[in-house]
């Protein structure tokens, strides 16, 4: 069996003496493409903040390729150095529940931020691929407007193309359809779809539950402080086969018709 | 009663009032550019993760903050040369009074921008694997400094008018130069009144500036 491509080894988080979770395990594999699910507060958006460290876990490390970019040290600190960080982060883009998109740049200028601050790309060539990326999230007309003149959508997709810029091996998806107008939830689910369709690996925090019984290969359920069952998607939201889950489930699908 | 003013005697000596409008200008800029810039550094410094540094910036706006910039001025140039072995010009320690002064405030306004910043803004930037001073320079600075300009605006106007503190240790500005014809001439009121008029024709138009790059910034919104 290959390397995986992320592995999180015994990583924990507590908030104070709030125990958020603790041990988790988990490989994720080139392509693979994982939901997180849980109830709210059950800790899914910190365990994927920890990831990429914007949260400190207080334990644990993450590797990526085989190589250690983020060790805690057990005491609320990381023993890896700034470089060791945004080397991990450029390797991991994320995406966010509230777009975040910089105000004071155009859209082209959000996507190309990171090649030119980051990568010393040249402005040209950096707003070359800024539209390349924009034009595969359907927004190539956008390039000079504000993020102030986009919908909701929009904005999110701005979002997603400022993370493909990096060229991320993986991609992390914080509820990216929660602040969304319902009309505009299936524009941005169908620009994770068709990357999901490229194959790119991702992991997912979503209340979609749809979504990710057809995306996800595989489903993460988040409880009781740390990964509570997982399987495939068929498995875990057809046939989850421990409690929480199963309650979890009814709760969602209690008003479908 | 009745008061004949009298603006010609004021205007007879226009050279003197020249030479320190000249005294002013040449005060006011090294004092902008000095205090704002050394306010800069103090904000980073309170927002620092090295104890030590947090302290020391805590301690210089505290400090400069809370005491009179005429008693600093007074200060710099009549102590600090008993307490070390140098020599203080009217100039320099006009300066030291006024932007060490203005550096804190400055610094307090700084700090209180940087801090309405969303979070999403540092992690978004950070998730794309930019470093913290790169954050600061690309993302939070140019936000930040763009919902300040009306609070830094007010800091420049009064770093304008503080200037006349220098006068205190004979540094020749529009206020010492303002005396010295009211002294001659025993026209004090008119003087002032000169005085208050030439501050008024100048900071006006600088204000006016501010605004327009204050709208120039606005343009994304």
């Amino acid at each position: 069996m290959s390397e995986p491509l992320l592995r999180l080894g015994g990583l924990g988080k507590s908030f104070g003496t709030n125990l958020v979770f603790s041990g988790v395990d988990l490989d994720v594999m080139p392509g693979d493409r994982i939901a997180i699910l849980g109830a709210s507060g059950s800790g899914k958006s910190t365990l994927l903040r920890c990831i990429n460290a914007l949260e400190t876990p207080d334990e644990g490390l993450v590797k990526i390729n085989g190589t250690p970019l983020l060790k805690a040290d057990g005491k609320g600190r990381l023993r890896s150095t700034e470089r060791d960080l945004c080397a991990l982060r450029q390797r991991v883009g994320m995406v966010f529940q509230q777009f975040n998109l910089f105000p004071h740049m155009t859209v082209a200028g959000n996507v190309a931020e990171g090649l030119v601050t980051v990568r010393g790309m040249s402005s040209g060539k950096a707003l070359e691929r800024a539209q390349a990326e924009l034009e595969r999230v359907g927004l190539g007309d956008k390039g000079d407007a504000y993020p102030s003149r986009l919908s909701g959508g929009q904005k999110q997709r701005v979002a997603i193309a400022r993370a493909l810029a990096m060229d991320p091996e993986i991609l992390l998806f914080d509820e990216p359809t929660s602040a969304l107008d319902p009309a505009l939830v299936g524009e941005v689910l169908g620009v994770i779809e068709q990357l999901a369709n490229e194959g790119r690996t991702m992991i997912l925090v979503t209340h979609e539950i749809g979504f990710a019984y057809h995306v996800a290969t595989r489903v993460v359920f988040v409880a009781e402080h740390g990964i509570y069952e997982t399987g495939t998607p068929e498995e875990v939201l057809k046939h989850p086969a421990r409690p929480l889950t199963q309650q979890f489930l009814a709760d969602h699908q209690r008003f479908q018709f | 009663m009745t008061y004949h003013w009298n603006f010609a005697s004021v205007f007879d000596n226009w050279w003197a009032l020249a030479i320190g409008l000249a005294g002013t200008l040449k005060l006011f800029v090294v004092c902008l550019v000095f205090g704002m810039t050394l306010g800069l550094f103090v904000a980073l410094g309170r927002r620092s993760h090295r104890r030590w540094l947090r302290w020391l910036s805590t301690f210089f706006v505290e400090f400069f903050r809370n005491t009179p910039v005429l008693v600093q001025i007074l200060w710099f140039y009549y102590a600090l040369p008993i307490l070390a072995p140098i020599e203080i010009s009217p100039f320099m320690a006009a300066i030291l009074g006024i932007s060490l002064n203005s550096a804190a405030y400055a610094a307090e306004i700084y700090r209180g921008g940087i801090q309405s910043i969303e979070p999403g803004q540092w992690e978004a930037a950070r998730a794309i694997g930019m470093t913290g001073a790169q954050t600061l320079r690309r993302i939070v600075l140019p936000q930040a400094i763009r919902r300040i300009i009306p609070a830094l605006t007010n800091r420049g106007v009064e770093i304008f008018k503080m200037s006349t503190l220098a006068s205190v240790v004979a540094y020749v500005e529009l206020m010492q130069q303002g005396k010295l014809i009211a002294s001659l001439n025993f026209n004090p009121l008119e003087v002032y009144t000169v005085i208050a008029a030439i501050f008024l024709i100048i900071l006006y138009p600088i204000v006016r500036v501010t605004y327009a790059v204050e709208r120039r910034l606005a343009r994304s919104d």
